[in-house]
């Protein structure tokens, strides 16, 4: 998986270039029409097409040992092709072509797939394997709009805060060692943070905590003066900061090599991490933490909606939402799954059903104009601006 | 062509014979079907797509629905002509690219003399495939070792500490040595090509009529050298200024141009912002070629 994350990206940053010189040609086309919600199942059609995050739909030619796929098209007869994605941005433009029946979106991408019609309601009594998921994972905003069900979901993790124990004492318990003057300049140089926009949201959330005057009751909702507040303070935290990463592999070299002792990490980085060369901790500081949970969608223009339906059964259901999220490390969507786990302890590492924990968590949101704490007196800060600020805080 | 050519595929050699009188006795037919298809590739893969890049930049996206909107604005141009943050990245992209490129000449002229004028013939090929060894590596390899290199456990600090200096760590210093390794091979080449043509006779001359070793370098090697220094200085200078992995890789919190098109493309879903910074290394290239041209340096590519 780690060559091939390389290679994608590579590749990637070569569409994107040769897109953008050939810039793009055709728009999105739109698929106005609302497609009634099946309330049973038809003929499997053969085949479905995914678009997922790397490691989520592996059939084994990655590496022989992972493959979840070949046991599905066995037992539905749908052949599943995929294709993967680096971000949540390049996601929705490639879900726009109409080419996946399937797509996982994480929760920054949810409400712009609903919005512009691209993922269709779905019937969640078509998917048995529903019942078993996490109860706090359902009815979510970033799942379900309206009420109507968008998808199912698949697995979640916090965005942890990673320090190095010989070099960071005392132990780190709050954010305020990442975004706090007196506190950050003692690891000078060798602090790092997430390299995104959604970023921002960690910031935002300490000063939700740590400034009440400001009044933010919402990280992904940020007015004028609150998204101010919060740019500063990222500005200040950029003179501190040794690098940013977003490649999961730079980080873990940054750590052990000592060049990074203290920053935001995922489970799945702190796992990786060689414990001969350092020994690191992560922790779910008393502030709570940002984090993603991902859901299974369908297009709106999807070819094969049976198979689709039948994918979606068949990867939440435990032993294949154990493989998923066991390899992509992060925690499964229900009990069952902790069952098929290959590493017994793989369940207690995610923290999966801890629900005190996943209380703390904000999952991303696609930050909108119209704020998502329902504040109708002000316009929230959207996304675009939010990348702009990013690059402005990068300098 | 294609009423030529299917007439010809039929096996008649009156056919291909009619076909052959006709391109000897039409000049410009020749020409035109030589042509055609290298002068549309030119013309699409650097024409069109340039044209394509600067039209891209007058439009916008709505931010709303993620949708290019196809109606001609300034905002992107206006926004990066005044916005601080691209003059202080542009310039510190510059910066880097000067950097490099000096490094790159200051290094590559004593090699480029030794290859051309001091190494036998035998040593002269070995330099050459040393000098291009390095190309047969991934760049991403290359810019990777950099990293490992100036890490603050690495083999950099580790020497460099027996001095009383240490790693300078990730940020512009490591990111213009490891541009200055990685684009070294391309300003050699055309150095110790040029000197190659430096004939040996005129040194001897020099020599003879009195002029020390820096008398004859300064007023006969360097002025005949010149649009060869030029010609590897672009290359260094322009693959630095479009660069964003190696930033990525080793330039610890900072950005250059390439990584602002970068995360206008992948992050912002902002194709024409990421379009109108590109056209920033391209005024600036436009520039220096314009400035250079005089010196009859692109004739020396």
């Amino acid at each position: 998986m780690r060559r091939t994350t390389h290679r994608r990206r590579a590749l990637g940053a070569l569409l994107a270039s040769s897109a953008l010189v050939a810039l793009a040609a055709c728009g999105g086309s739109d698929s106005g029409s609302a497609a009634e919600v099946p309330t049973k199942l038809g003929k499997m059609e053969g085949k479905v097409s995914i678009l997922a995050w790397p490691g989520y739909v592996e059939d084994g030619s990655n590496d022989p040992k992972v493959d979840w796929v070949t046991a599905f098209e066995k037992e539905t007869k749908c052949e599943v092709t995929s294709k993967t994605y680096g971000t949540s941005d390049e996601a929705f433009n490639l879900a726009k072509t109409g080419d996946y029946d399937v797509v996982v979106s994480s929760g920054d991408l949810t409400a712009r797939m609903v919005a512009s019609k691209e993922a269709v309601e779905v019937n969640t009594d078509l998917i048995p394997n529903y019942e078993k998921v996490f109860d706090f994972l359902k009815d979510q905003e970033w799942n379900t709009f309206d009420g109507k069900h968008y998808g199912v979901p698949h697995g979640y993790g916090a965005n942890l805060l990673m320090y190095n124990e010989d070099e960071v004492s005392p132990a780190p318990t709050s954010w305020s060692a990442v975004f706090e003057p007196e506190e950050m300049a003692k690891y000078k140089g060798k602090i790092t943070s997430y390299d995104s926009p959604i970023y921002i949201a960690d910031a935002a959330l300490y000063l939700m905590k740590h400034s009440p005057e400001l009044g933010i009751k919402n990280p992904y909702a940020l007015d004028d003066k609150q998204f101010a507040a919060t740019i500063d303070l990222l500005k200040e935290q950029r003179k501190n900061v040794g690098e940013y990463w977003s490649d999961y592999l730079k980080e873990i070299s940054a750590f052990e090599t000592g060049d990074s002792v203290i920053g935001t990490t995922w489970q799945v980085i702190v796992n990786s991490i060689d414990t001969k060369k350092t020994k690191v901790k992560a922790v779910l500081p008393e502030e709570g933490a940002t984090g993603w949970s991902d859901t299974w969608m369908i297009s709106s223009q999807a070819k094969s909606p049976n198979c689709a339906y039948a994918w979606l059964n068949y990867i939440d259901s435990p032993q294949a939402n154990a493989q998923a999220t066991e390899y992509f490390g992060e925690a499964p969507n229900s009990k069952e799954a902790c069952d098929f786990a290959s590493d017994p302890g793989f369940c207690d590492s995610y923290k999966a059903g801890d629900e005190d924990f996943a209380s703390k968590l904000w999952y991303w949101r696609t930050p909108v104009a119209e704020c998502l704490d329902g504040r109708t007196d002000v316009e929230c800060k959207d996304y675009s601006e939010w990348t702009k600020a990013w690059t402005e805080i990068k300098g | 062509m294609s009423t030529d050519t299917s007439r010809a595929a039929v096996p008649s050699r009156t056919a291909a014979r009619r076909a052959s009188s006709l391109l000897t006795s039409k000049p410009w037919l020749r020409l035109t079907l030589l042509l055609t298809a290298p002068l549309t590739w030119l013309v699409l893969v650097y024409v069109v797509a340039l044209a394509a890049l600067l039209v891209t930049a007058l439009w916008s996206v709505d931010s709303f629905t993620g949708e290019i909107t196809r109606s001609l604005t300034f905002d992107n141009i206006k926004e990066i002509a005044t916005e601080s943050l691209y003059r202080t990245v542009t310039l510190r992209t510059i910066g880097v690219a000067a950097a490099v490129t000096i490094i790159d000449i200051a290094i590559a002229l004593p090699i480029a003399f030794y290859m051309a004028k001091i190494a036998s013939r035998r040593m002269q090929r070995v330099l050459v495939i040393a000098v291009l060894t390095p190309l047969w590596a991934s760049y991403l390899v290359k810019a990777f070792a950099w990293r490992s290199v100036l890490s603050d456990d690495g083999i950099f600090e580790w020497a460099s500490s027996k001095i009383g200096m240490g790693t300078p760590g990730y940020g512009i210093t490591a990111v213009i040595i490891t541009q200055a390794y990685i684009w070294l091979p391309y300003v050699i080449l055309p150095i110790f090509a040029g000197l190659e043509r430096v004939p040996n006779s005129l040194l001897d001359a020099s020599g003879d009529l009195g002029a020390s070793a820096w008398q004859t370098l300064r007023t006969v090697v360097f002025p005949l050298l010149k649009p060869a220094i030029i010609a590897g200085s672009i290359f260094s200078f322009s693959l630095t200024l479009g660069d964003y992995i190696t930033v990525n890789i080793v330039g610890g919190a900072n950005q250059m141009l390439g990584n602002l098109v970068y995360t206008n493309v992948g992050a912002a879903n902002n194709l024409p912002l990421a379009a109108a910074v590109a056209l920033i290394p391209i005024v600036i290239m436009i520039g220096y070629l314009t400035a250079v041209r005089r010196t009859g340096a692109l004739e020396n590519l």
